[in-house]
């Protein structure tokens, strides 16, 4: 087998320490890293195991009344915790509609941010990908691009990143804390990840060794409790990728619109947060005309990475609908099949 | 259990209600898959075997132009690196043609390169890590030239048999004539998509020479046609290919014959002197294992005032590879299905940069079916007639092409009882008419099943001995649809034997040739084989027991005596009768042996035409405004003469419609055109229907009695599922939207 060094983390000071050296790679569940190791997509020559490093899956209510989510929490516990689901319905929802439930039960928070886009050309490792090889080209452009990007893509890179979780996160401005060799710091989720521009190779703005410890919920963000939904639009009914999704989260002040807040998922290498969505919304009566000119300005600056201009229509349709839900209210409990489309459509006609 | 290619179950403890024919018994061998004591191929490690692991080539045509083996055979607990170099020259070039089912295969007798995915290296290791890491490090370079991908390529050309050797043009009648003669016409073009085979077993082979005798643990369908196959290439005799496959993880047609990537296994065995494994990995399949080709087809029907066809032509254009000739006979399903007076099917194909298509879950009529179910939708659109009326208007009573009578035909039985179920006269003429309560789009279709009542070889042997057991062997295969199961309840039921009674062995070339589990025939071939093996024994004991003055029986006569619970009676007084053991023990008989041969009837095939049908409804719902489908409820309703099991028949059949609503909604292998690989070939990219994507399934079996197609009168179930679900979901979608995707899946992309 191709030799690697694995180091086991006692502490996050420790860790840090072990995961400085160039090629190293923190390792968690591995649900995403080790088949990317399998297939020679990653091939990092330590991993540092942070799976027994105390107390990262905790849970815990901060100070100023937001949740700090432990970087080693599992999907599945998060999204099954009664309290979480009832003040982040959207995060829950955005949880269950990921992947399998045999990989939510080992995959873990953090590795959810972190995890890999599932463009075909960066998994093959025979094709040209500026993400594994910087200045290699990008052969997904004529190519297979059905999935690629529609916002912020660059002839450098059309891929996208394919969280579910990450995008009523973003939607609720999270914050993500991270352990630096130098101490710790901490950077909205907005601002974790990077666009590709002309280095698509670099994903995120950790620095070498630095570890995800936490994602920060604001206390603000469960004022959004009781309007929020995430809906997903993919080719199966579970363990598929969006084709696209959005979450959608309002703060009503009688009748009308106090505060949106929307993200797209599937539709960039980030999820996307919609501001100018939001800033149309807000004041607004919470009604069709308002939902479509919504639509109208998230997806204002969306061209075809290739042939997927569905995705710009579908995402519009999708911003429209996921708004309804959240206008129409969290539902009482999480559907049985979580951020699905095959949920009753408010005010649509019955026969 | 030592022997699992001999008996199945160690402990009995099926929910039994009777053994025989007709009766649900459930699996065998169910406890011991769900166990995990079921032991498949890639399960057993002989002593000092090594792990082989394939290098593909990553480009689909050209040649291999570097391979670092120096530093594969460096790393450690790498055995040996095969490749053209070394590898064992064989017996038979393995490009040589042979019988119709003889298919080329790559075995590393050359550099060049025919299709992605295809076998360049074996490395052979220690180790499954050190095999796999060794595998990576040859790192080959390659030479590519420009691949064909696509219907689109250049060189359309007629081949000149389809399927196996069916003649690419059939007409009856003058199609151009009965189109100019119609009132209404229609004329549409259809696309389905390029499927990959995908059991959850991946093809695998585990090898062990001693001398020029060959062992094999090798999932296969077909295990005299390996052991032929195997022997050619190696120049050794057949008899010394002893080939055990109790269980496969699910055949589908791609386990039919032996492939090229388990020959390699048993060559890396051959070079090393040592067993070895090779387990193929998931992308792999995305090549060297057979698939169903892509297909474009464009069919022109035409309708009289009244909806009675006057024409139907069904033009197919399909591909094969660059190197062999395999082509899906989609057109078949037209010469069998519906009463025009003109019938025309052509089909033509172009050569692509892909391994070589070969059998996949009723190939031709899966794919033939999906489009010509969707076309008579459309024309009884065009007619303003339902879909079930114009159906019947046009049904069948002779098979259409051939003029024949059908063995028996049970599908107005089948279009009644399943309508029915659905709840079918309730479905408005008009698409978009229905909505759930959700708000969601709903849309009814239906689609005709049909796949032929085939026969093939096979041979059987049963005893029964002094102590009143018996055994009955036949190299009958088990790929899931229940053969341990099913086929002992038919020697269960002609033995007149309790089942436990019976020790019976399947899944061993070293018992008499069971033929080939393909093409829906199995169960019957073997059964007759069964059957006739059976009969034998029982004559022979009427034989002893009406000529002894000592038996009851003495005087009945061969035909007046009948065999069961253990017993001989007299047909005419079942009062009076006699036990198996005091029969043989006043004979000072240790056993009585017979043999029995499953064949096709030439003279019944000549005179009739048989086919199982079906019609299967379907319901979908879809999203207004965002496209997404999912089909929600599922009745089919099949006819498929004699019934061995229902329990294990209907699993077959909900099996086969599950495929079907892959067919329609979801499976697809995406090609890059430029490099002619495929760009999803891992489960979670290549959809093929999760749980929550199957619906409620519903299906019937409507009784049919047929007595000329086999001494049991048995069709086959495996591969009819799959036909007329496609259809039926493509004409549901239409139903619900209004909008008809002609192109194969419907994914949503295509309803906004």
């Amino acid at each position: 087998m191709r030799p690697f060094d694995y180091v086991r983390a006692r502490d996050i000071a420790g860790a840090v320490a072990a995961a400085a050296e160039p090629g190293a790679a923190y390792l968690a569940a591995g649900t995403n890293l080790l088949d990317l190791m399998k297939g020679g997509v990653s091939r990092p020559t330590r991993l540092v195991d942070i799976t027994r490093l105390p107390g990262l899956a905790a849970v815990t209510a901060t100070q100023g009344g937001g949740l700090r989510i432990g970087a080693l929490a599992r999907n599945s516990d998060l999204a099954h915790d009664q309290a979480f689901a009832r003040a982040y319905p959207a995060v829950a929802e955005a949880l269950l509609s990921g992947a399998s439930a045999q990989l939510r039960n080992a995959a873990t928070a953090a590795g959810n941010v972190m995890q890999r886009t599932r463009c075909p050309y960066f998994a093959d490792t025979a094709s040209a990908c500026n993400k594994r090889r910087p200045g290699a080209g990008c052969e997904a452009r004529g190519g297979e691009t059905r999935l690629s990007a529609v916002l912020g893509w660059s002839e450098h890179c059309i891929a996208t990143h394919p969280s579910d979780f990450c995008v009523p996160l973003v939607a609720l401005d999270a914050v993500v804390e991270i352990a630096s060799p130098a101490g710790s710091r901490e950077v909205p989720l907005e601002a974790f990840h990077l666009l590709p521009g002309d280095a698509p190779e670099r994903e995120t703005v950790l620095e070498p060794g630095e570890l995800v410890t936490a994602l920060r919920l604001p206390a603000e963000a469960a004022a959004f409790a009781g309007h929020s939904r995430y809906l997903k639009v993919r080719d199966r009914t579970s363990y598929a990728f969006a084709v696209v999704s959005a979450a959608a989260a309002l703060r009503l002040d009688g009748p009308r619109i106090a505060e949106a807040r929307l993200a797209l998922g599937g539709v960039a290498l980030k999820p996307w947060r919609a501001r100018a969505a939001e800033a149309a919304l807000a004041g607004r009566e919470p009604d069709a005309t308002a939902f479509r000119d919504a639509a109208d300005a998230a997806l204002a600056g969306a061209t075809p990475s290739g042939d997927n201009g569905f995705k710009i229509e579908l995402a519009r349709r999708i911003v429209a609908r996921a708004l309804t839900l959240a206008a129409a209210g969290t539902p009482e409990r999480l559907p049985a099949l979580p951020a699905s489309a095959f949920a009753p459509i408010p005010g649509a006609a019955s026969p | 259990m030592t022997d699992t290619a001999s008996r199945p179950d160690p402990a009995p403890r099926p929910l039994r209600q009777g053994s025989s024919i007709g009766q649900p018994l459930t699996r065998r061998d169910g406890v011991l898959k769900v166990t995990g004591a079921a032991r498949y191929a890639a399960d057993h490690s002989p002593p000092g075997m090594l792990h082989a692991v394939m290098a593909v080539s990553r480009i689909a045509r050209g040649r291999v132009a570097h391979l670092d083996v120096a530093a594969a055979e460096a790393h450690p607990g790498v055995v040996a690196v095969m490749t053209p170099r070394n590898a064992p020259r064989l017996a038979r070039h393995p490009d040589e043609k042979g019988d119709p089912f003889t298919f080329r295969l790559d075995l590393l007798q050359d550099d060049r390169v025919r299709y992605a995915n295809q076998p360049v290296a074996v490395v052979v290791a220690e180790t499954l890590e050190a095999a796999t890491e060794g595998a990576a490090l040859l790192a080959p370079r390659f030479e590519a030239e420009p691949p064909a991908t696509g219907l689109d390529a250049d060189g359309r050309f007629v081949p000149g048999a389809i399927g196996i050797g069916d003649p690419p043009d059939v007409v009856k009648g003058d199609v151009e004539a009965g189109l100019a003669a119609a009132s209404r016409r229609i004329e549409a073009t259809y696309e389905t998509a390029a499927q990959y085979h995908n059991a959850l077993e991946p093809h695998a082979v585990v090898a062990s020479w001693d001398g020029d005798r060959l062992s094999l643990e090798m999932p296969s369908q077909g295990l005299a046609m390996a052991q032929g196959r195997i022997a050619g290439l190696f120049g050794i005799d057949p008899g010394d290919v002893h080939i055990r496959s109790p269980f496969l993880g699910g055949g589908f047609g791609s386990k039919g014959m032996v492939a090229g990537p388990q020959v390699l296994g048993i060559m890396a065995a051959r070079l090393v002197g040592r067993p070895v494994k090779l387990v193929m990995r998931r992308e792999q399949m995305f090549g060297p294992v057979g698939h169903r080709a892509p297909t474009r087809q464009t069919l022109r029907l035409g309708t009289d005032e009244a909806g009675a066809l006057t024409a139907l032509d069904h033009h197919s254009l399909t591909a094969s590879s660059t190197f062999d000739d395999f082509f899906e006979p989609s057109g078949g399903v037209s010469h069998t299905l519906y009463a025009a007076p003109a019938i025309a099917t052509r089909h033509e194909a172009v050569r692509l940069d892909t391994g070589t298509p070969l059998f996949m879950r009723a190939p031709g009529e899966a794919s033939g079916s999906a489009a010509l179910e969707s076309a008579v939708d459309e024309m009884a659109q065009a007619c303003g007639m339902d879909p079930l009326a114009f159906r019947l208007r046009n049904y069948a009573e002779a098979e259409p092409v051939s003029g024949k009578p059908f063995s028996s035909k049970a599908l107005r039985e089948c279009y009644a009882q399943g309508a029915e179920r659905f709840g079918w006269s309730a479905r408005p003429l008009a698409p978009r008419q229905m909505r759930d309560e959700a708000g969601l789009l709903v849309g009814w279709g239906l689609g005709t099943a049909t796949f032929p009542a085939l026969m093939f070889q096979a041979q059987a042997r049963a005893e029964l001995r002094a102590s009143g057991d018996a055994t009955v062997e036949i190299g009958a295969i088990d790929m899931g649809q229940g053969a341990w199961t099913s086929l002992a309840q038919i020697a269960a039921e002609e033995l007149g034997l309790d089942i436990d009674r019976i020790d019976f062995r399947i899944g061993s070339s070293d018992l008499p040739d069971g033929g080939i589990a393909g093409g829906s025939a199995h169960t019957a071939t073997a059964g007759a084989a069964i059957h006739g093996a059976a009969a034998q024994v029982v004559a022979q004991l009427a034989a002893l027991a009406t000529a002894d003055p000592a038996s009851p029986l003495y005087g009945a006569g061969n035909a007046g005596v009948v065999a069961r619970g253990g017993r001989l009676l007299r047909r005419d007084d079942e009062g009076r009768g006699e036990d198996f053991v005091a029969i043989l023990a006043r004979a000072g008989r240790g056993a009585v042996e017979g043999r029995g041969t499953g064949a096709p009837d030439p003279a019944a095939r000549d005179a009739y035409a048989m086919h199982a049908h079906g019609a299967v409804f379907a319901e979908v719902k879809v999203d207004p405004d965002l496209g997404q489908i999912r089909a929600t409820r599922l009745v089919g309703a099949f006819a498929a003469g004699r019934i061995i099991n229902p329990r294990l028949v209907r699993s077959q059949y909900y099996g086969g419609m599950i495929w079907g609503v892959s067919f329609a909604l979801q499976e697809q292998a995406v090609m890059d055109p430029r490099s002619g690989r495929p760009m999803n070939a891992n489960l979670a990219e290549y959809h093929v229907p999760v749980n929550a994507d199957v619906p409620s399934l519903e299906a019937i079996l409507v009784e049919e009695a047929d007595p000329h197609v086999n001494p049991l009168g048995i069709k086959g179930v495996g591969e009819i599922g799959v036909t007329g679900t496609a259809g039926a979901i493509a004409n549901a979608v239409w139903h619900a939207t209004g909008i008809r995707v002609r192109s194969l899946p419907i994914t949503l992309d295509r309803l906004l």
